[in-house]
């Protein structure tokens, strides 16, 4: 790439030509503020907040422009920090904050939200603009995610994100000028849309205009409870973020300190998702070989992920036939709770109050889907976000960073490296083949990184040559992460270009490990580590750190097995562990039917 | 949110409206021209139209609602038999034009915007009709008003309610 030169507030900067001012001055050691942008996924020169005086090659250009946008030039001259400028930057932020619903004492994101932190660095300490603020409409039907316009900015990372980035598109900006109101179409609730709840919108969003619904009240009650047994499950992916929330480092392993302070809180028990994940595999490897040796339907694609699961039954109900038949490891872990785990400890299952700890939105709604439950009873009867439970541990006032190092109750807590990684794209694959690999050569193999399906790559493909009834039969498989890419892979499938056996899919860019309920990490920050690989690097390091590495080899899963449930995919695996899918009503209107019936006539 | 489209009596102008994407699909601007199409099909642009255009042309139902309620020429909601249109340009304005645009609304029971239970008003604010001696003025249809007062109102209104 060509290079050009231009001058920074003084300083050289040689940087290749299709950079922004914004990423030069970055090379060069300038911090422009900014705030709708987000590196890939929104740069639309919305906010005027990174604005700069430019001329080139002494011709000044007209008015200040935004640097996001400005690409550089030979010969251009860049000042960020003129009175000018300065005054500019400062008043359109007072211009935001102006309409914006300023109770930052009892936001959700105080202490995470990047206007906030904007308006500490640009030393705003006073709105002259005293004017009509927009109508506050807030939406919070759906179980995972709660929009409020009073807060909202009008950024548009939430709409990029969605659209772009996940290609599902529920928000846009609607109406125009004061009353412009990011919002799904026809004033529609998040709970009526294609929304999926992944929660990359909350990711993105800088500050609490979309947030996820909170249920820690609930969990504190049931703590509270004298007469309720309190169960705790952390997911994979939980892990690696938590010690975000408490400062540090993105991607820090804390396994043993958030052990440590679910015990504190008050859980009678701190159990782990990963044994339920490890307990996934051995139902999903098992429906996997059936599927192959018996003629089933194929590709089989995991069903770890609710918003996957949502998106499939909204946009692909014909492939709902290839989603394996399991309950996610959240739904498994409650359904066995209740069960297996009630009956040896002698507890009424109807007092045991099951909560996990999930890097997820959507698990919030997964929890609430009427089918997942067994005999009348919940499996999981609250789902927390890696957030929340940050501040449940802030609430109580416990120090988080000091904790020792504690292990989860047994049974039901233990769990191999194959369970670790589930909450990384490619981590479900790589789980299963270790396992399916051991069943179907009757070996213990050594060889059992599958770095194929590692990595943050959109689509990954690998096959694997395994002997199935005698004969070496290459499986084929396909890893996809976020909704646009499984809809890439999907399509693939659909028109016959590619057949796979197997495949993964994970709603969120990253897999779990960059949920949607996971620690923020600000826009600024992201151009500095990225929470997907770091995370996942973490999950990665704990497999290898593990004795055990196989799912089948867990021993409580084992013991699982030989007491209760039997075998894989045995009756009562099916009662507990197994669940059934259908489409979904999104967008309904009045006269839905003859609706539906008309588009069927008329295609 | 507007009230429920009769789906089988508007089958024909679904099945005009595909016949017209299919013969635009190679152009650009695909998504304007079709809804300038659709709202001269339909009248308006209610969500079961939005809902057609946004599986046909590939594009999601909130882009497809976030392009028609930016632009001022597209109806969401039915337009009613007669159409009120209150100016409020300057001259009006200083002259009490708020004060007949709220009689309207009141007499009416309907914002700036919608239409009447009836269907039979349509109440919109206009920009300066040309007739600022009057002012001021309010049109419907083709017939001017002018020198309001606002308990003229309801007496203008029951001309059109015959």
């Amino acid at each position: 790439m060509d290079k050009v030169n231009l001058t920074i507030n003084g300083i050289n900067v040689n940087v290749p030509k299709d950079y922004t001012v914004l990423m030069a001055a970055r090379e060069a050691g300038i911090d422009i503020p900014t705030l709708c942008f987000l590196k890939d996924i929104n740069e639309i020169a919305a906010c005027r907040v990174c604005v700069a005086e430019v001329d080139i090659k002494g011709q000044a250009m007209r008015n200040l422009p935004a640097t996001c946008v400005l690409q550089v030039q030979e010969g251009m001259n860049v000042r960020t920090n003129t009175r000018k400028v300065r005054n500019a930057v400062k008043m359109n932020v007072e211009l935001i904050l102006a309409n914006h619903n300023r109770e930052c004492l009892t936001c959700m994101r105080n202490g995470s939200c990047e206007l906030q932190k904007l308006c500490d660095e640009l030393n705003i300490n006073h709105i002259e603009f005293q004017g009509t603020k927009r109508e506050t409409k807030i939406d919070e039907l759906s179980h995972s995610i709660v929009r409020d316009s009073s807060k909202c900015i009008l950024c548009g990372r939430c709409v990029s994100t969605c659209r772009d980035l996940q290609e599902i598109g529920i928000l846009d900006f609607t109406n125009r000028g004061f009353n412009t109101e990011v919002a799904p179409a026809f004033d529609y609730s998040m709970k009526d849309v294609p929304c999926v709840y992944c929660g990359q919108c909350i990711q993105a969003c800088p500050v609490a205009a979309l947030r996820e619904k909170s249920h820690i009240d609930e969990v504190w009650d049931a703590i509270d409870d004298p007469d309720k047994y309190v169960v705790v499950q952390t997911a994979p992916g939980v892990r690696a973020s938590l010690g975000e929330e408490f400062g540090l480092p993105v991607g820090t392993d804390v396994t043993g300190r958030m052990v440590a302070a679910l015990k504190r809180l008050g859980f009678d028990k701190v159990f782990d998702t990963n044994f339920s994940a490890d307990l996934t595999i051995l139902e999903e490897g098992t429906e996997l070989l059936a599927r192959v040796k018996n003629g089933g339907k194929l590709p089989m694609i995991t069903s770890c992920s609710p918003g996957w699961i949502r998106y499939c039954e909204i946009n692909y109900p014909e492939f709902l036939e290839n989603l394996s038949s399991c309950k996610s490891p959240q739904q498994m872990f409650g359904a066995i709770v209740k069960s297996y785990y009630a009956e040896k400890e002698g507890i009424d299952p109807k007092k045991i109050f099951c909560v996990s700890v999930m890097p997820c939105t959507s698990k919030k709604t997964e929890a609430n889907r009427p089918e997942m439950e067994v005999d009348g009873l919940r499996d999981v009867d609250v789902s927390l976000t890696t957030r929340e439970l940050g501040d449940m541990i802030k609430q109580a006032r416990i120090n988080f960073v000091k904790l020792p190092d504690e292990n989860p109750d047994s049974i039901l807590g233990q769990y191999t490296g194959a369970g670790a990684i589930f909450g990384a794209t490619g981590g479900v694959m790589e789980a299963a083949l270790r396992t399916v690999a051991d069943i179907l050569t009757g070996q213990d193999l050594e060889d059992i990184e599958y770095e194929s399906v590692r990595g943050i790559e959109g689509v990954k493909e690998a096959s694997v040559t395994l002997p199935i009834d005698g004969n070496d039969t290459e499986v084929k498989i396909a890893v996809a992460h976020g909704t646009a890419n499984a809809a890439k892979v999907l399509e693939a499938v659909k028109s016959g270009e590619k057949e796979y056996h197997f495949i993964e899919v994970m709603a969120c860019p990253g897999g779990c490990v960059h949920g949607g309920g996971q620690s923020h990490v600000s826009a600024k920050a992201r151009l500095e580590v990225n929470p997907k690989t770091k995370r996942a690097d973490a999950l990665y390091e704990l497999d290898k750190s593990l004795a055990l590495r196989k799912s089948h080899k867990n021993p409580e899963v084992i013991k699982l097995y030989e007491e209760y449930l039997k075998e894989p995919n045995s009756p009562i695996s099916h009662k507990l562990l197994h669940t059934h899918y259908y489409e979904q009503k999104v967008y309904e209107v009045e006269k839905e039917k003859e609706y539906k019936e008309l588009m069927a006539r008329i295609k | 949110m507007s009230r429920g489209l009769d789906v089988r009596a508007n089958e024909r102008h679904f099945v005009e409206l595909k016949d017209y994407i299919e013969s635009i699909r190679d152009s650009q601007g695909l998504l304007m021209q079709t809804l300038h199409k659709a709202q001269e099909i339909f009248g308006y642009l209610p969500i079961e139209v939005q809902k057609f255009i946004s599986s046909e042309l590939d594009i999601s139902l909130a882009e497809v609602y976030g392009v028609t309620t930016f632009y001022t020429q597209f109806n969401i909601e039915p337009k009613g038999k007669h159409k009120i249109g209150v100016c409020l340009g300057t001259a009006c304005y200083v002259k009490g034009a708020r004060s007949i645009l709220d009689q309207l609304a009141k007499e009416l029971d309907i914002e700036v915007g919608q239409t009447t239970a009836d269907n039979l008003f349509t109440l919109e604010a206009t920009r300066c009709l040309g007739c600022c001696g009057l002012a001021p003025v309010i049109m419907i249809d083709q017939d001017v008003y002018g020198k309001l007062e606002a308990n003229n109102i309801p007496e203008i209104l029951a001309k059109y309610r015959d």
